[in-house]
């Protein structure tokens, strides 16, 4: 760290940089809409995200994506076949996808006008005229069931998915987003049209646009896209994530030849009022890679992972603080030590002021990266609406991380993350001393 | 190769300093390209800029000739093991303190090993470009290779082996079926190694294998993002300019021996879903076909994965996923860009209650549909117009941009083929389609590979003594 202290000091003059211009309005039947118009190349990227992810199944897991994934089976009377062809004739390239919160719908394409009105009207068609064909329906479910398989036969999915069942309980957010064979055997179409119905309307939608359009375009390809939605209502705010009382090992038998590791509890909102000290403090614990605690000591030091992280992973309630890594299974109770006892003194000492200094370093300077191209731009932007983040949020975003102290981290982390009442899970073969 | 050898080459790589005079630090001519601005240090490196000044940000890529494909049998996953040690340290900068530099000052790093080539890079703040390279330049000659460090980190590479392949069924399948479909080209062999070559490997491997490969005279700086190109000749000059060129070994051609009839692998392991592999042994663009009439059957060769699998209105998704509805998934590969004779690939997973057999018999025919009946113009058009956006879209990424032109002059193709590459797309025609179908996707050029699942039981065993099944236990 001596030279560290140096170098950064040489270049520590951050180039002048501007954060984009987002515009925001709102459509007639209330969609929101954010807006940043980016000249540079001839495409274009708009997102239409709705509050139907998983997090919306009520008990019935899978119909959250299930519904996403169909509405480009069929629409306005044209087949899966008809639609696909539409968009790609055109080289506009579809997204569509659904996950604890988000369900998103979307498309790249070029701006010529020829190309880009046939994207934004077969978007618009999935959008708001899909026609759920029964056989569509009962392929995709039956995919879905091999994607259920698929998990089954991946030591990382099976701990993942226990991890997120022994965190969250009862809350929505515990059940796997492409839904379990018993939950799958509980859909029917009636419920996906009725689950489209609620949840894809306009107040409950959010749309992101980033591209070469003037801002009178982007208002009439948002018009294009979701006036045709009925306006509906915003959904019931999701329960709250309730806090762990005790600590659970869970212990999976298989017979991989590495022990999938994750030990977590529940962690943050988005807009949570300790995300920024959390953020600085998971970069330092294990969320930066190389220059991590975690990597330092399980990978650098003892050479028992080749991946290992911590990480907070927001949501609309309280989303999974977590800590994973895999080894090979004679290391697993070794790993577990190592594990407890980075977080333990993590929590109680905090982090040294030169891991702070260059954590805060690396994410105000990494900042532009961020933000450098379209895609990941609208991904912010359509964040920022989903999460009802303030609108400044990019432009006060180093502001908010040079503002986290030692203090405000200790804070946090000591109110925040309870050592004694984790989660830990370990999938891998297993010998009667790791149970 | 023990110490005495190593500095014997370095002996080598001194004398060989002479040739230097050759060279001049010049811009490279014969490589003239609307978007790339070039130039040749004395010592053979080349420099190469793609300026983009939409944000102030750059990638920096350092490009090394050498890759899986240049190992041989018993040091398999040699160099991408090199590429780990690559972040140990040397004298000027102790391990973890490469990161550590970059990390402070903003940027993200890390590093890829293929078949063809190894390559470093850092996105960063446009005006941290000096570091970069002051870096880069440090590792390309001054790499301590510690035992110790060495021995803990073939631990990490070995896990990450175990992670990437050895508990992921389709992927251990996968690499079976490289294995069986290659003969004598050296693409059979796995990036990350034979688990057995990993464990005999040593840090004198490891050393000669970067006193072998990696010089200025065997690497690429690409540089792309909002820089003038200037600058970067002129840091380039100071920091790479001075180091010491190596005489890099000739290789031996290894060109894939012929075929003799389908090739086939049953891959048994535990596992939920089986699995289809099936590829054809075709040929890649090698520097002396560019702009000849073989160069355009490759071309057609991607047009005709483009027909099978070019989005969800190609044909595999129309006829397979839907229409007979006997694959979950099904997709169709092929790639120019490579050193050696390559695969022109499919895969699919069939749907429940469907026999492999059964998807395997429908792949064929499909590629027997191509063979047979020309290919319809609204087909072909669709997989152009994708093309040709995909032109569009990837200036969207500086990395991509860099990593195309990387890849290129590492695998010694020139950068036209980039600029040509959209035009010669559009230029294939149904027929041309059709032909390649016929010449490279017949049965003798075939390997299949199918992953057949066992039972997923656990390998301890509990009092009784008889293997338990997978099953959860909650200890609290």
């Amino acid at each position: 760290m001596r030279i560290l202290g140096l170098l950064i000091l040489l270049f520590s003059s951050v180039s002048a940089f501007a954060t984009p211009d987002i515009q925001t309005w709102q459509t007639e039947n209330g969609a929101k809409v954010l807006f940043v118009p980016a000249n540079e190349i001839p495409m274009l990227d708009v997102r239409i995200v709705f509050d139907a992810g998983s997090a919306r199944d009520a008990g019935v897991g899978g119909l959250a994506v299930l519904t996403n994934g169909l509405l480009s089976e069929g629409a306005a009377g044209r087949s899966a076949q008809q639609v696909a062809e539409a968009f790609e004739s055109v080289g506009a390239e579809i997204e569509y996808d659904a996950a604890r919160d988000m369900a998103v719908v979307g498309v790249r394409s070029l701006t010529e006008s020829r190309y880009l009105s046939v994207a934004i009207e077969t978007l618009g068609q999935i959008l708001t005229q899909p026609d759920f064909p029964q056989d569509a329906y009962q392929r995709e479910l039956n995919s879905m069931k091999v994607a259920v398989k698929a998990r089954q036969q991946s030591p990382s999915a099976i701990a993942g998915e226990a991890f997120n069942k022994a965190v969250f309980g009862d809350h929505p957010y515990a059940a796997p987003e492409s839904g379990t064979m018993e939950s799958l055997e509980k859909i029917t179409l009636d419920k996906v049209r009725a689950f489209y119905k609620r949840y894809y309307v306009a107040s409950n939608a959010t749309v992101a646009i980033v591209g070469n359009v003037e801002r009178w375009q982007a208002e009439e390809i948002v018009k294009a896209l979701v006036s045709g939605l009925p306006v509906g209502e915003k959904p019931a705010a999701l329960p709250a994530v309730k806090a762990l009382t005790k600590a659970s090992r869970i212990v999976i038998d298989y017979p991989s030849e590495q022990t999938h590791i994750f030990v977590g509890q529940p962690g943050i909102k988005r807009g949570d009022a300790d995300y920024f000290s959390l953020y600085v403090a998971n970069h330092v614990l294990g969320g930066s890679g190389f220059t991590s605690r975690l990597v330092d000591v399980i990978r650098e030091d003892k050479g028992l992972a080749y991946s290992v992280y911590s990480y907070f992973s927001p949501l609309r309630e309280a989303g999974a603080f977590a800590m994973g890594m895999q080894t090979k299974s004679d290391q697993t109770g070794q790993s577990l030590e190592l594990l407890d006892q980075q977080l333990r003194k993590f929590v109680e000492e905090g982090p040294e002021k030169d891991e702070l200094v260059a954590s805060i370093s690396n994410i105000t300077g990494g900042f532009p990266l961020k933000i450098d191209s379209n895609r990941k731009l609208l991904g912010y932007i359509a964040m920022i609406g989903f999460y009802d983040l303030p609108i400044d949020y990019l432009d006060n975003f180093i502001a908010n991380i040079r503002a986290v102290d030692v203090a405000s981290i200790n804070d946090a982390l000591r109110r925040r993350i309870h050592p004694d009442k984790m989660v830990t899970v370990v999938v891998g073969k297993q010998r009667d001393d790791t149970l | 190769m023990n110490m005495k050898s190593i500095v014997a080459l370095l002996a080598v790589a001194t004398l060989l300093l002479g040739w230097v005079l050759y060279h001049r630090d010049e811009p490279i001519p014969e490589h003239s390209d609307a978007e790339i601005q070039s130039y040749q240090l004395s010592n053979g490196m080349k420099i190469l800029v793609i300026e983009n000044h939409r944000a102030p940000v750059m990638v920096s890529q350092v490009w090394y000739k050498v890759g899986a494909s240049y190992e041989h049998d018993g040091i398999t996953g040699l160099s991408h093991m090199l590429e780990h040690m690559m972040f140990k340290g040397t004298e000027e900068h102790p391990a973890g303190e490469f990161s550590e530099i970059i990390s402070a000052n903003g940027g993200e790093e890390n590093a890829f090993t293929g078949q063809d080539f190894t390559a470093y890079f850092q996105k960063i703040a446009n005006d941290r470009l000096e570091l970069c390279l002051q870096l880069e330049a440090d590792r390309m000659r001054n790499i301590i290779f510690d035992e110790k460090e060495f021995i803990k980190e073939l631990e990490v590479v070995k896990e990450e082996r175990r992670l990437r392949t050895e508990d992921k069924p389709t992927a251990l399948t996968f690499e079976r079926f490289n294995a069986v479909a290659y003969t004598n080209s050296p693409y059979r062999r796995p990036i990350v190694g034979w688990m057995e070559d990993l464990e005999t490997m040593t840090v004198e491997d490891a050393h000669k294998w970067y006193e072998t490969w990696y010089a200025p005279n065997n690497a690429t700086l690409v540089v792309a993002g909002d820089v003038l190109a200037e600058d970067v000749f002129r840091l380039a000059k100071q920091y790479f300019g001075q180091l010491p060129m190596s005489r890099i070994p000739q290789l031996k051609p290894r060109h894939e021996a012929r075929q003799y009839g389908t090739q086939r692998v049953t891959v048994e392991l535990p596992a939920k879903i089986p699995y289809l592999i099936m590829g054809y042994k075709v040929p890649v663009l090698t520097p002396d076909i560019v702009d000849t009439e073989d160069e355009q059957e490759l071309y057609a060769l991607e047009v005709l994965a483009g027909v099978l699998d070019g989005g969800n209105s190609a044909r595999l998704s129309k006829n397979l996923i839907r229409g007979q509805e006997i694959a979950n998934s099904a997709s169709a590969s092929y790639g120019m860009t490579a050193r050696h004779e390559s695969l022109f690939m499919l895969s699919a997973i069939p749907s429940e209650k469907i026999a492999v057999e059964v998807l395997e018999f429908a792949l064929r025919d499909e590629i027997n549909a191509i063979k047979t009946e020309l290919p319809d113009e609204k087909e072909l058009d669709r997989v152009k117009a994708q093309v040709v956006a995909a032109q569009v879209y990837k200036q969207d990424s500086i990395f991509y941009q860099a990593m195309e032109v990387g890849m290129l002059e590492t695998i010694g193709l020139p950068w036209k083929v980039k600029d040509d590459y959209v035009e010669k797309i559009l230029a294939v025609t149904a027929e041309q389609v059709q032909q390649v179908a016929n010449k490279y996707l017949t049965d003798e050029r075939l390997t299949v590979a199918v992953l057949e699942p066992l039972p997923i039981k656990s390998n301890s065993t509990d009092k009784t003594g008889s293997a338990s099944l997978a099953g959860e236990k909650n200890v609290q």
